[in-house]
Order: structure tokens, then sequence, then C-alpha cells
């Protein structure tokens, strides 16, 4: 395997690492935008904030992964992806910042109003972000964006492969997100939330799999290069895809929430993968190659040292998050009582509500 | 910020691109506000860990209440430090594509090791702050650990890449093409390790001594219970090792300029001409070329510039016009961020000197402890002053070179112009709507706190627990 394919190998990686962690946490933004009146989304809101709490920083830092093993591997490319696509990029960025701010915000605020206001631009923001990164994915994989840069600023982020993309993220996000909330409301053991939570999953479950089939007519003729490769040798990916989408529809439907989240998982991990061996060996496609993006083979040789560091001391933490998250003791009470050694409540405490 | 900036293009006499000023001025905002959450996420974790193990080792409940509290306001800043930063990622590709697509390679490296720090960064503070009550405590108190470094390795990789545009090495031009990359000596080029210390010392300044002023205030309200006494020196003593440590390391980092790069140290030094030996100018503007309204110390030039009573600052006359930063921003921000820094070196020597001599000036009755807690106020501000300060000195005065020598900053930017001034009213407005919101919360806090309600539930509804009795 030559240095640039591993080093691309690496980059997609993370890209399929975003959509999946990343993309659950966006995800639940949906759910939290229609969890209904203060009084009767409180339940389903408290869950999507123990839910990803812990880990919305970490999934985050997924997409910065992914934006400097491009721009450092790949440089030229991610001067004409960021030239040609600053408006959806721009958006995007808005979104991201709205969304982790407000949700910080709303964490610690101190009325129902205030938790309301910012409750609704995290809500509103994680909706629409995916949407955006979504266009700048089907820009480049319909061959929109020129080796040079600078094109439409419009039209290179607004034909159909874009608006496909668009929405199949949003679709995939709010399905992956609702698999994790029924998941872990069950195990919470709060039967009404998790009976709400699953009618909506399979909900959603169903229109994103439409969306997502019926989105693959325009793509025949908007982005061809990709559909010959959704085609042909990404075909597999494609069925497994479908085969393991299915599944968590009908595992979420028997109330097999546990397992249905790992096909949840490989159902996006596959359909995004697609993506990557559809267009391989184009990075920007039908204009620039990977071996013709690539930089420095010092500077690749380096990001693989990056990247090996990163499977060393990254992922055994990141298990042991995440391991932690989805432990019994995780699972309940969102403020559990302080260390052992606690310290007395301060005088004129208000009894702990919970 | 914006008018300084904005003064600066005046300096080329090049038609500069449309996408230049504005980008200029996104950057500095951008920058200028993630810099002050960084310092707070470089230094507030080794602070926590203090406080946490006071609790921990030594049993002491009310260390265990502070290092708790300060976890969530950190919990706060981390995800606005977070978000904030990533508006610079996006924006190293946005504002300068010339940069990143002829330069990606060469400087992109350590971008790479801090992604992998902040990937831990971020993985223990999830840890860190859900562990509460949920892990061993003595374990818990660890995950702060990773914390710390992880924070030393990312400032150290950021100002990497700034060392490197100040003093570029790692590549050869050969036609215009740039050849022979060798990221390694890109990174540890010969401006990294300075530049990192001072950086990740002025950290602990910003950090130690805002938290301080916060106690500060509260004790000059009439709050001096042990509480506030705690709250206040733990980060108070931070700050003061750091204010100590950091004109001495200052003094190292601009002792290279006279090599490096001469412009900016006769812009620091308001030196239009090269004198031996030269003075010290404090204050003063340059006005038609003309020096006015400074007050000269001869021979101090020499000595704190060139560690010398003769050798001379060379000076802007030697200078191409069109390499040339502004001239005024520059100086007036190095002089800033110099006099501050010695200001705050005062405080935290009176403040140390007179408590080992016996004198406690935050005993209420103390003679000038008033006087004390009011700097220690104002020594919170000042200290992000100085930061900014500095990094518009360090920015500015490198122009009109983006990559020192090599690139000029006109060709590092794009030509989208009027979509980027709408970029920028937009991001001043986020900025700000940002800046509100997370004074609002952590007031709220600070009130409810206050008030004794320790555990800050927020509230999703009204009659939450009704709610959920029903539901079981
Ligand atoms: C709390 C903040 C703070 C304080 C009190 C000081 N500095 Fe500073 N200074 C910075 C924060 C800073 C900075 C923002 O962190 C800079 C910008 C770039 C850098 O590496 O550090 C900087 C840059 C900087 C430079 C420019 C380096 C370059 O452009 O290559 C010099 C020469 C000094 N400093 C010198 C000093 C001296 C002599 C100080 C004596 C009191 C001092 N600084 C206090
Ligand atoms: C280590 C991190 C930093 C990097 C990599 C960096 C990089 C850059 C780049 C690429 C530019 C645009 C080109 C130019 O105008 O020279 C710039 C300009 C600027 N930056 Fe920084 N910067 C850093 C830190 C900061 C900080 C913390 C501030 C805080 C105030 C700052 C203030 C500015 C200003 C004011 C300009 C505009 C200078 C001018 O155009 O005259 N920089 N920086
Ligand atoms: C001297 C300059 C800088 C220092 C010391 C610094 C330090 C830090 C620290 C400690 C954090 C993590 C803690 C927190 O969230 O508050 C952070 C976040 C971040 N910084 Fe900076 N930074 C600097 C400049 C920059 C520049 C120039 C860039 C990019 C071009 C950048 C990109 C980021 C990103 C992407 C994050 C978010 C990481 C995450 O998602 O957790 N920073 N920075």
């Amino acid at each position: 395997m030559s240095l640039e394919i591993a080093v691309a190998a690496a980059l997609f990686t993370g890209v399929v690492a975003y959509s999946v962690l990343g993309g659950a946490d966006f995800g639940s933004g949906f759910y939290d935008l229609t969890a209904g009146g203060t009084r009767r989304g409180a339940e389903l809101r408290r869950q999507v904030d123990h839910s990803i709490g812990p880990v919305w920083e970490a999934n985050h830092v997924w997409l910065i992964f992914v934006l400097v093993v491009w721009w450092t591997g790949f440089p030229s490319t991610f001067a004409a992806v960021a030239t040609t696509l600053a408006v959806p990029l721009v958006l995007a960025l808005v979104g991201i910042v709205l969304r982790g701010s407000a949700f910080a915000f709303r964490k610690y605020a101190a009325t129902v109003a205030q938790a309301r206001f910012f409750g609704v631009v995290f809500a509103a923001s994680s909706v629409v972000t995916p949407f955006f990164l979504g266009t700048v994915a089907g820009a480049i994989a319909s061959g929109r964006v020129p080796a040079a840069g600078e094109g439409d600023p419009w039209s290179s982020w607004t034909g159909a492969t874009s608006l496909v993309g668009g929405v199949v993220a949003v679709g995939t996000c709010a399905f992956l997100a609702g698999v994790f909330l029924v998941t872990d409301a069950a195990r919470a053991g709060k039967t009404g939330l998790t009976a709400a939570l699953r009618r909506r999953v399979l909900v959603v479950g169903l229109v994103t799999g439409a969306v997502v089939l019926a989105a693959l007519v325009p793509l025949h003729d908007d982005a061809p290069t990709l559909w010959t490769g959704l085609t042909g040798r990404a075909l597999p990916l494609v069925l497994v895809s479908f085969v393991a989408g299915t599944t968590t529809v009908a595992l979420v439907a028997v109330r097999r929430f546990g397992p249905a989240r790992w096909s949840a998982v490989l159902a996006v991990a596959s359909v995004v993968s697609g993506w990557g061996v559809a267009q391989y060996p184009w990075l920007l496609v039908d204009e620039v190659t990977l071996a013709q993006a690539a930089g420095a083979p010092a500077t690749l040789q380096g990001l693989l040292v990056a990247v090996g560091l990163a499977v060393v001391l990254v992922l055994p933490a990141l298990g042991y998050l995440l391991w932690l998250t989805q432990t019994q003791a995780w699972s309940g009470a969102p403020e559990a009582p302080a260390v052992s050694a606690g310290p007395p409540p301060g005088p004129g405490a208000r009894p702990r509500r919970r | 910020m914006d008018l300084l900036t904005g003064l600066t293009t005046l300096a080329a006499d090049v038609p500069d691109p449309a996408g230049l000023l504005p980008a200029r001025q996104q950057m500095a905002l951008s920058l200028g506000w993630h810099i002050v959450l960084a310092c707070f996420g470089v230094a507030f974790p080794t602070m926590i860990l203090v406080m946490h193990w006071r609790g921990v080792h030594r049993d002491d409940p009310l260390a265990l209440v502070l290092a708790r509290r300060w976890a969530k306001v950190s919990a706060v800043l981390f995800a606005i430090g977070a978000v904030s930063g990533t508006v610079l990622s996006f924006e190293m590709g946005l504002l300068w594509p010339g940069l990143m697509g002829r330069f990606g390679d060469v400087l992109g490296l350590p971008f790479a090791f801090e992604g992998v720090a902040f990937f831990l960064e971020a993985i223990f503070l999830g840890i860190y702050l859900y562990g509460w009550g949920r892990i061993p405590p003595r374990r818990h108190l660890l995950m702060l650990v990773p914390m710390a470094l992880t924070g030393i390795a990312g400032t150290f990789s950021v100002l990497a890449v700034n060392g490197w545009m100040n003093n570029p090495t790692g590549f050869r031009i050969v036609d215009g093409e740039v050849t022979d990359v060798d990221p390694w000596a890109a990174m540890f080029n010969s401006g990294v390790l300075w530049q990192f210390l001072h950086m990740w010392v002025a950290a602990f300044m910003v950090a130690g001594f805002s938290i301080a002023a916060v106690y500060a205030a509260g004790m000059l309200r009439g709050r001096r219970d042990r509480h506030h006494r705690l709250g206040f020196t733990v980060p108070f003593a931070f700050a003061s090792v750091a204010a100590l440590l950091q004109p001495a390391i200052g003094h190292l980092l601009g002792s290279r300029l006279a090599d490096t790069q001469p412009a900016k140290l006769a812009a620091f030094e308001l030196a239009t001409e090269t004198e031996s030996p030269s003075p010290l100018r404090l204050g003063g503007l340059l006005v038609d070329g003309e020096v006015r309204w400074s007050i000269d110390i001869p021979y101090l030039g020499s000595v704190i510039a060139r560690n010398s009573l003769t050798a001379p600052v060379q000076g802007l006359d030697t200078i191409p016009l069109d390499e040339q930063p502004p001239v005024n921003i520059t100086h007036l921000a190095f002089q800033s961020m110099v006099g501050i820094g010695t200001a705050l070196a005062l405080l935290a020597l009176v403040y140390w000197v007179a408590r080992w001599r016996g004198h406690d000036l935050l005993r209420p009755e103390a003679r000038g402890g008033t006087w004390l807690l009011r700097a220690a106020v104002a020594a919170g501000p000042l200290a992000v002053v100085a930061l900014e300060a500095g990094w518009i000195a360090t920015e500015v005065g490198r122009q009109p070179w983006v990559v020192y020598g090599v690139m000029r900053t006109t060709e590092a930017a794009g030509n989208a112009s009027t979509a980027l001034w709408w970029v920028l009213g937009a991001s001043a407005l986020l900025y700000a709507a940002m800046t509100v919101g997370a004074v609002l919360v952590l007031r709220s806090m600070a009130r409810r706190w206050r008030e004794g309600d320790e555990s800050l539930p927020s509230p999703y509804g009204p009659e939450l627990e009704r709610v959920e009795e029903q539901r079981r």
C-alpha cells in the first residue's frame, strides 16, 4: 500500500468515525427538537443530555482530525474545497458553534425559559449542520469542485447529489441517534420514554431507508462516476448497508435494542464507506486523484506517526469512555451524589432536585 | 481590534486581494477569542488537579467542593473553547487558501499532533466531569493528569506552527515550487521552544489571575471565609510563579529578534534609525516618520534587546518600506504587554513577600489588604490584555509576511471579498452571543452556589418529578 493510500485510509476512517459517533450526537437534536412542549418533552431532553453529555466533545474531535489530516496530507485539495464550498462550510460551522455552546449552556441554565432557549438553538442547529456537511460530500462526489478551487459558490453544492447527501446525512444521523437513545432509555428502565422513542425510531428508520433508496435515482445522471462505483466496486457495501439497516428496524420493532445498536452502526459505517470506495481513486471526483493530491512523502510519513500515536493513545482511552457510558453506574441519575467524603450541604441548602 | 487591523493595510502599497482585509479581521477576532478560552483549557485542569488532590488526600471537604465547582465551570469554558477552535480549523482553509494550498504539508504536521492531544483532552474531560461519584475517588482524580499533559502538548503543537511562520525552515523553494519538505524540521524550528514556554506560562497567568480575581471580588464584598481564601490562593499561587518567570522568558524570546526579525524589533523599540547605544522608548508614536511623545531612557534599549551596552537596535531606515510592519500598533501592543507583565510580576512579589514576612494581606484587618484585593481583581483582565497585546505584537509585527521572508500575506488570502465581510459581521454577532451566553450561565451558576444549591440541575421542564413518577 502506498503512503498516500495509507494516509487516505486513515483520513477516511476519521470520516466514518465522525459519521457514526458525531452523527449520533447530531441526530439526538432531532428528537430534542420534536420532543414537544416543555413539560411533555422534559424526560426525553434529559435523556438526550445524559446520553451525549460525556461523549460529544470527544466525538467532535473526529472532525478536527479529518480536517488536519486532510490539509496536511492533501493540501491543495483542501484549499480547493474551502474556496469552492465556502458557503456550506460556513453554514455548517455556524451550526457546530451554536450547537456545542448551546448544549453546554443548557446544561447549567438556571430557569426554564433559558433552558428552553438554549435547547431550541442546540436542537435546531444539530439538525441543520449534518445537512450542510452532507452537501459538501455530495459536491465532492459529483465532481463539482475544480482542482484549482474557486468553483461556483452556489451551484457547486446545490446539485442533486449534494441535496441527496444533505438529506441522507440528516436522516442517518437521526436514525442512529434514535437507536442509541432508545437503548439508553431502556437500560435506565424508563419504560414510557422507551416506548415513545421506539415508535419514533421506527418511523425515522423507514423514512430514511425510503429516502436513501429514492436518492439513488438522481445519482445516475448527476454523479456518473460515483454511480459506477456504487453499482460496481462498492456494491457489496451498499448491500451490507441495506441489510443492516433493515435488520436494525426489525430489531427495534421487536425491542432487541442492544443488538440494534450494532447493526445501526454497521449500516451507517458501510454506506459511508461505500461512498469512499465508490469514488476511489479520486479525491475530488473527476478532477484530482489521491496520488496527484498527496503532499510531500516525508509529511505523509509524519502523519502516519501521528495516526499511530492516536491508535495507541486515543483508542484505548476512547474505548474506556464509551464503555463507562454503557455501564449501569452511568445509566442512573445524571447527578449522582458527590464522592463519599462529600461535603455537607451549604447553609440554607435546598433539597436536592434530581 | 477591528480598527487596529484595518489600519495595517495602509502599510502595503501593492494592491491587496479583496479577501485580505476581512480575512485579517476575521482571523484576529476568532483567534483573539479562542486564545482566552485556550488558556483555561491549558491551565485550569492543573489547578483543579491541585485542588482535587487536596480534597482527596488531605481530606479537605471544602477543597472538594471547589474542585467540583471548578470542574463545572471548566465544562462550559471547554465547550466554547472547542467550538471556537473548530472555527479556526475551518478558517485556515477558508481565509488562507494560498498558505494552506502551498505550505499545508510543511506546517500541518504539528496540527496532527495537536489533534491527538485534543482527542485525549476531550476524552478525559468527559470521563472526569461525569465521573464524580461514579468512579472511585482516587482513580477519578488521576483523570486530570492526562488533561494537564495534553494541554502542554497542544500548546506546543500550535506554537510550533506559529514559530514556523516566524522562523520558516524545513523546505526549499526551487523554481517557485516547494520541495525537500521536512515536516519535523519545520515543527522543531528555532522559535518554537521559547514561544511555547512563553505561551504556556501566559496561559497560567491568564487562568490563574482570572480565577483568583473572582474570589478577590468576593472578599472585597466581605465574604472572607476559608472557602474564598482557598479559592483565591491556589490559582493566585500558580499565576504568581508564572508572572515571575514570564519577564525572563519574554526577554529570551525578544533577544532572538535582532537576528531573526529585525523589522519587528525595530517596530517594538520604535527605532527609526540605528543608534548605538539605543535608548528604550516608553510610549510614543510614529507620526510622519518622526517619533513623538516618547520618554527615552538612554542605553536601556541596547541592554534589553541586545544584552549589551553598545550593540544597536537596527533601525527602520535600513528596511525597505514594503517590508516594514505597521509600526505604531506593533510598538504599542508590545509595550502594553511588557508594562502589564512587569506590573503583574510586582503584584505577585508584593503579596508573597508580605505573606512571607508574616503580613497576611487577605486577613480582613490587614493594612493594604483592600488595595491588594483590588489589584488582584484587576489582574485577571490585565493578564488577558497582555496576552492579546503579545499576539498582536507578534502577528502584526511579522507583516507583511505570513511566512516570514517567504510568502506575503497578500499571496495567502483568497479572492472572495463581499462574502467575507458578511461572514465577519455574522461572526462578530456569533461571538458576542456566545460571550453573553457564557457570562449569563456562569453568573447564574455562581449565584446558585451562593444560595447553597450544589448540584445545579438544569430545569428541563416544570414539575419533572411528577412526570417521572407517572411514567414509572
Ligand atoms: C499574560 C501574558 C503575557 C505577559 C505578561 C508577557 N507576555 Fe510576551 N507574549 C505573550 C504573552 C505575554 C504572548 C501572547 O503569549 C506572545 C505572543 C506570541 C508568543 O509566543 O507569545 C508574546 C510575545 C512576546 C514577544 C514577541 C516574540 C516574537 O514575536 O517572536 C516578546 C519579545 C515578548 N513577548 C516579551 C515579553 C516580555 C519582555 C515580557 C515582560 C514582562 C512579556 N513578554 C510579558
Ligand atoms: C499559534 C497560533 C496562531 C497562528 C497559527 C496564527 C496564524 C495567523 C495567520 C495565518 C494570519 C494571517 C496572515 C497574516 O495577516 O499574517 C494571522 C494574522 C493575525 N493574527 Fe495570528 N495566529 C496565531 C495566533 C494569534 C493569536 C492568539 C492572536 C490574538 C490576538 C493573533 C492575532 C492575529 C492578528 C491581529 C492578525 C492580523 C495581522 C495583520 O494582518 O496585520 N494570532 N495569524
Ligand atoms: C496559541 C495558540 C493556541 C493555544 C494555546 C490553543 C490551545 C487549545 C486548547 C488547550 C484547546 C482545548 C481546550 C479547550 O477546548 O478549551 C483548544 C481547542 C482547539 N483549538 Fe486551539 N489553541 C491555540 C490556537 C489554535 C489555532 C491557531 C487553531 C487552528 C488553526 C486551533 C484549533 C483548535 C481546535 C480545532 C480546538 C478544538 C478541539 C476540540 O474539539 O476539543 N487552536 N486549543
